[in-house]
C-alpha cells in the first residue's frame, strides 16, 4: 500500500518537471505550428484565425514543389556520396587493431564537434574565385572554375559536415559482425567481393539504413549551407522556412512547410524501421 | 583475413577531405596579408585585431551565458526526467516525447519556439534562447543519463527502499551517486552543444547582442576577413582540447567502473 | 594426401607452431589433440589459408596448398562457433558453396537436398539458424561444409558447443558421416576421449610441438613422453631413475616395476606411468606393492576410482575397479601392477 504511494510520489516527483517543460516548450509551439497551416497570414505578419487551403494549395504550386523535390534531391545525392566515402572508412577502420581504431574514430569525430559555421566557412575559403582549389588549378594551367554558390558547393558542403554521423552507425555495425562469417565465406569458395556483396553487406544493412537517415535528415532541412555555399539562386525547403518566417512573415506558409518536411521525414523513419525490423 | 590496398584509397582520402578544409583555414590565419586566401607571409596581426573586437567578444560572452543557462536546465530536468522514465513509468509515449528534441529537426523546433514566444509576447533575448536551448539539451542529458542507469544495479535501490528510504531519499543517496559519471557527460555534451548551436538561437534571439555563432554567420554574409580565420582557429583549438581532454575522461571513468 | 612439412609461425613472441611435420593419408579421420594455446588451430587455420606459415610447406596430393587463395583451397572448414549466415534460410546457408561454384540451380537443389537428408533437416530446410537448436546449427555447418565434396575437411572443436547428451549422438554421427562420404577429416580437440572416440589417429600438441602421432589405443597404452602420459587420460606417474631390470629407481618407493617403450641407458632420468585401471588395491599384508591408505571412493556406475594416499607421494595414486568398490575410507590397502602394464619414458621433454 505505502509501496504503490511512494511509486506514484515518485512517478510524480521525477516525471513532472521534465514532462511540464517539455509540454511548454515542445509539445505546444509544435501544435501551434501545426494549426497554423490551415490559418491565413496577417497582413503585417502574425495570423488571421479564418480556415483556408490556400497554404496547401500553395505547397503543391510547381514553383515551391520544385524547390522541396531540389531539396530531396540535394539530400539524396548528399547521402549516397556520404555513403560510397563511409562505408570503405568505417569497414577500414573496423579492422585496425584496437589502439589505432580509437584514434581513426576520435579523428572522424573531432571536426564534427568544431563550430559548425566555421566548417562552412572553411569551403567558401576553398572553394571561392581566388580561393585555393583555383590556386592548386592554375598550376596546372587551367582556369579558374564557378565552384562556389551552386549546388555542388551545398553538397560538398553537406557531407563534410554530416560524415562523421554516416560512419559511426556504419562502424557500429561492421564491428559488430563476426570475422568468421567471412572467413567462411571465403572458404566456401566466395571471392572478396561476393562475400561483401552476400555476407558483409546484408548483415550491415541497418548501419547503413541508419548512417543515411542520420545525413539525410538534418541535410534536407538544411539552410544555413545552401544560404552560405548555395549563393541567391539556390533555395532548399530550408530557406524557404526561413524567408517566410524571418522576412516573408507569412507564418501558415511557413508553418505549412514546416509540415511537409516533417512529414517526409516522418515517412523516411517508418520506411526505416520497417526495412531494418524484415532484415 | 587479407583486405584490398584499394580500400586504402577512400580511406585516406576521407580523413584529408575532413582535415584540409580546417588546415587551411588555420594557415590563413597567419596571413600578413589582407586577404582570406591569398598567404602573404606569416603574421599574428589577425589575432590581435580579434581582441580588439567588441562584438566578437561580447558574442562570446553571450554564448556562455546561454550554455550555462541551458546547461543547467537542461542537467536538472533531463536527470530528474531519466530516473522518472526509468524507474517509474513504462509509457512508451513519455519515452518517444523526452526523445523527440534529439530527433527533430533543429528548424521546426525553431519556427515553433519563435510562433510560441510571440503569442504570449514574450520580449526575446538571451533567456529565451536559454530557454530554447534547455529542451533539446535536456533530451541529450535524458538519453544519455538513461544509459548509464541501464547499467546500473536497481537492487541498491530496492535494498534502500525496503531499508525504509523514501524515492527522494533513495534518489539523494544511492541513485545520484551511482549517476554522476553519466550525468557529468551528459552536462559535456548539453554545453558543447548549446556553443555551437546557431538555428534555434538565430530564430529566437530578436534583436538581443547576439551569441558567437551568430556573429561569425553575419560576419561571413558581410565578407570574409582572416580575422574569421583567427577565430575559427581558437575555436577549432578549444573544441579540440575538449573532446580529446573529454575522450580522457571517460576513459578514466570507464577504467574506474571495472575495479 | 595432406602433407605439413616444416611448418613454423609465431606471433610476436609466441611462438605458436615450432617445426611442425605431419602426414594425413586418404580417407584417416585424424585428431589434432593438446591443450588450448598449443598451436592447433593456428595449423588448421593455415591448412584453410587464413594464416600463412613463417616457414614449411603444405601440400595436398603433392599441389602445394600455400600459394592458393582460401577461396580456392579444396578444403572445408567447420568453424567451432559454426559461422553460420545469420540472414540465410538453413538451405540459402547449405548452396551458398555450390552456387559459388557456378552450378546448375537443378543440381544445387538436388544436392542440399540429399545432404539435408543425410544430416536429418529435410524439415528444417527453410528455417533462419536463430530458430535452431545447437545441435542442429552443428548439423547444418556440417551439411554446408560437405556439401562441397570437399577432399579434406577440418573440424575446429565440433562438439565443443553441445551439452552432453547431444555430443554423444554427434560423436556418432560424424563417425557414420565420415564412412559414408569418404572425406578425410582432420578435427581439431582439446578433450582427450573425443580424440579417442572419433579418430583412427592423433597427434598430441603441445607448445607448438607434435609430441606423439598414433593410434589412439597405442596413444593410451603407451606414450612416449611425459606429457603425453599426464595429458592422455588420467595417469599415475612415478619419478625415477631406469634402473637395471627394465622399471625405475625411485628415491622413495625403491625399484618399482615398469617396461620402457624405447632402450634407456640405466641411470638416466625417466619416469614410470601406470593407467588407474592397470592398479591392483591388494591387502595389507600382501607381499608386494606400496602401502597406503583410502583417501576416497567415488562410484561412476560401471566402475569405482579409489584414491590411495601413499606416503611419500604428493598425490594420491588413483586406481579403477570394476563395479562398486567395497573398500571404506581409511582402509589399509596395498597398490601394485605387473609390470607389463606400467610404462617406463625418458623424464624431460
Amino acid at each position: 500500500m505505502s509501496r504503490s504511494r511512494g511509486r506514484r510520489l515518485g512517478a510524480f516527483v521525477f516525471l513532472t518537471p521534465g514532462l511540464t517543460y517539455l509540454v511548454v516548450l515542445l509539445l505546444v509551439p509544435l501544435a501551434l505550428v501545426l494549426s497554423y497551416t490551415v490559418f491565413q497570414r496577417g497582413r503585417f505578419g502574425g495570423v488571421v484565425y479564418e480556415f483556408t487551403a490556400e497554404n496547401f494549395e500553395r505547397l503543391v504550386d510547381p514553383l515551391y514543389l520544385d524547390v522541396v523535390i531540389g531539396s530531396l534531391k540535394i539530400a539524396a545525392v548528399t547521402t549516397v556520396i556520404a555513403l560510397l566515402a563511409g562505408y570503405p572508412t568505417a569497414y577500414l577502420i573496423a579492422q585496425l587493431p584496437r589502439k589505432w581504431k580509437t584514434i581513426a574514430l576520435v579523428a572522424i569525430v573531432l571536426p564534427f564537434w568544431t563550430n559548425f559555421i566555421i566548417r562552412v566557412y572553411a569551403w567558401i575559403i576553398l572553394l571561392s574565385g581566388p580561393g585555393l582549389v583555383n590556386s592548386g588549378l592554375k598550376v596546372f594551367g587551367i582556369e579558374p572554375l564557378e565552384l562556389l554558390y551552386n549546388e555542388g558547393a551545398i553538397v560538398a558542403g553537406l557531407v563534410y559536415s554530416y560524415l562523421p554521423l554516416m560512419v559511426l552507425p556504419l562502424f557500429a555495425a561492421i564491428e559488430k559482425l563476426d570475422p568468421q562469417l567471412r572467413e567462411a565465406s571465403a572458404n566456401l569458395g566466395a571471392s572478396g567481393l561476393t562475400t561483401f556483396r552476400k555476407v558483409t553487406l546484408p548483415l550491415t544493412v541497418p548501419g547503413v539504413l541508419t548512417g543515411s537517415l542520420f545525413v539525410f535528415v538534418p541535410s534536407f532541412g538544411n539552410f544555413v549551407i545552401p544560404e552560405l555555399l548555395g549563393g541567391s539562386k539556390s533555395l532548399m525547403v530550408g530557406n524557404l522556412i526561413r524567408q517566410q518566417f524571418l522576412s516573408a512573415r507569412d507564418w501558415p506558409f511557413g508553418s505549412t512547410l514546416a509540415l511537409a518536411l516533417i512529414a517526409v521525414l516522418l515517412v523516411l523513419l517508418v520506411a526505416q524501421a520497417w526495412v531494418a525490423r524484415r532484415a | 583475413m587479407r583486405r584490398s590496398k584499394l580500400l586504402y584509397v577512400p580511406f585516406w582520402a576521407t580523413y584529408v577531405f575532413l582535415y584540409a578544409p580546417i588546415a587551411v583555414l588555420v594557415v590563413m590565419s597567419f596571413n600578413a596579408g589582407e586577404s582570406a586566401y591569398t598567404y602573404e607571409g606569416f603574421s599574428l596581426k589577425w589575432y590581435g585585431e580579434l581582441a580588439g573586437d567588441d562584438r566578437i567578444m561580447n558574442g562570446v560572452v553571450n554564448t556562455l551565458i546561454v550554455a550555462v543557462g541551458s546547461t543547467v536546465i537542461a542537467t536538472v530536468l533531463g536527470t530528474l526526467l531519466a530516473v522518472g522514465l526509468a524507474r517509474y513509468t513504462r509509457s512508451k509515449l513519455l519515452d518517444a516525447v523526452s526523445l523527440m528534441p534529439a530527433v527533430l529537426p533543429d528548424l521546426v523546433l525553431a519556427i515553433g519556439l519563435l510562433v510560441f514566444y510571440g503569442m504570449i509576447q514574450l520580449t526575446l533575448g538571451l533567456y529565451s534562447v536559454i530557454l530554447a536551448h534547455g529542451v533539446f539539451a535536456m533530451a541529450f542529458v535524458a538519453a544519455v543519463v538513461r544509459t548509464r542507469l541501464s547499467g546500473a544495479d536497481t537492487s541498491l535501490e530496492e535494498a534502500s527502499r525496503d531499508l525504509g528510504a523514501g524515492p527522494v531519499a533513495t534518489f539523494m543517496r544511492i541513485t545520484l551517486p551511482q549517476l554522476a559519471p553519466g550525468i557529468v557527460a551528459g552536462a559535456l555534451l548539453a554545453f558543447t552543444l548549446s556553443l555551437d548551436e546557431f538555428v534555434i538561437a538565430f530564430f529566437t534571439i530578436g534583436n538581443a547582442e547576439p551569441t558567437l555563432p551568430i556573429v561569425i554567420y553575419s560576419m561571413i554574409r558581410f565578407g570574409v576577413t582572416p580575422k574569421i580565420n583567427a577565430l575559427a582557429a581558437i575555436l577549432l583549438l578549444v573544441s579540440f582540447t575538449a573532446v580529446i581532454a573529454g575522450q580522457r575522461l571517460t576513459k578514466i571513468g570507464e577504467s574506474r567502473a571495472q575495479d | 594426401m595432406l602433407k605439413i612439412d616444416g611448418v613454423s609461425r609465431t606471433f610476436g613472441d609466441v611462438t605458436a607452431l615450432d617445426g611442425v611435420s605431419l602426414e594425413i593419408g586418404q580417407g584417416e579421420f585424424f585428431a589434432l589433440l593438446g591443450p588450448s594455446g598449443c598451436g592447433k588451430t593456428t595449423l588448421l587455420r593455415i591448412i584453410a589459408g587464413f594464416e600463412t606459415p613463417d616457414a614449411g610447406t603444405v601440400t595436398l596430393d603433392g599441389d602445394d596448398l600455400l600459394s592458393l587463395q582460401p577461396n580456392r583451397r579444396p578444403i572445408s572448414l567447420m568453424f567451432q562457433s559454426y559461422a553460420l549466415f545469420p540472414h540465410m534460410t538453413v538451405a540459402k546457408n547449405v548452396a551458398y558453396g555450390l552456387e559459388r561454384e557456378r552450378l546448375p540451380r537443378q543440381e544445387v537443389r538436388q544436392r542440399v537436398g540429399e545432404v539435408l537428408e543425410t544430416v536429418g533437416l529435410s524439415a528444417h530446410a527453410s528455417r533462419k539458424p536463430a530458430q535452431l537448436s545447437g545441435g542442429q546449427r552443428q548439423r547444418v555447418a556440417l551439411a554446408r561444409s560437405i556439401v562441397k565434396r570437399p577432399r579434406l575437411l577440418l573440424l575446429d572443436e565440433p562438439l565443443s558447443a553441445l551439452d552432453k547428451k547431444v555430443r554423444a549422438d554427434m560423436q556418432l554421427e560424424l563417425k557414420r558421416l565420415q564412412h559414408e562420404v569418404g572425406i578425410t577429416f582432420v578435427v581439431v580437440t582439446h578433450d582427450q576421449e573425443e580424440a579417442m572416440s572419433l579418430a583412427d589417429r592423433i597427434a598430441v600438441f603441445d607448445n607448438g610441438q607434435v609430441r606423439q602421432v598414433d593410434e589412439p589405443i597405442a596413444l593410451y597404452e603407451r606414450p612416449r613422453s611425459p606429457f603425453v602420459a599426464d595429458f592422455v587420460g588420467a595417469n599415475n606417474l612415478f619419478p625415477g631413475v631406469a634402473g637395471g631390470s627394465g622399471g625405475i629407481e625411485s628415491e622413495t618407493f625403491g625399484e618399482l616395476a615398469g617396461t620402457p617403450l624405447t632402450e634407456l641407458e640405466p641411470g638416466t632420468e625417466a619416469l614410470l606411468a601406470v593407467r588407474p585401471e592397470k592398479i591392483e588395491l591388494a591387502d595389507e599384508n600382501a607381499a608386494r606393492g606400496l602401502a597406503g591408505s583410502v583417501l576416497d571412493v567415488s562410484f561412476y556406475g560401471g566402475v569405482s576410482h579409489v584414491s590411495v594416499d601413499v606416503p611419500g607421494r604428493a598425490k594420491p595414486v588413483l586406481a579403477a575397479v570394476q563395479g562398486a568398490a567395497t573398500l571404506s575410507v581409511g582402509a589399509k590397502v596395498k597398490v601394485r601392477w605387473d609390470a607389463g602394464d606400467a610404462v617406463v619414458m625418458a623424464a624431460g621433454q
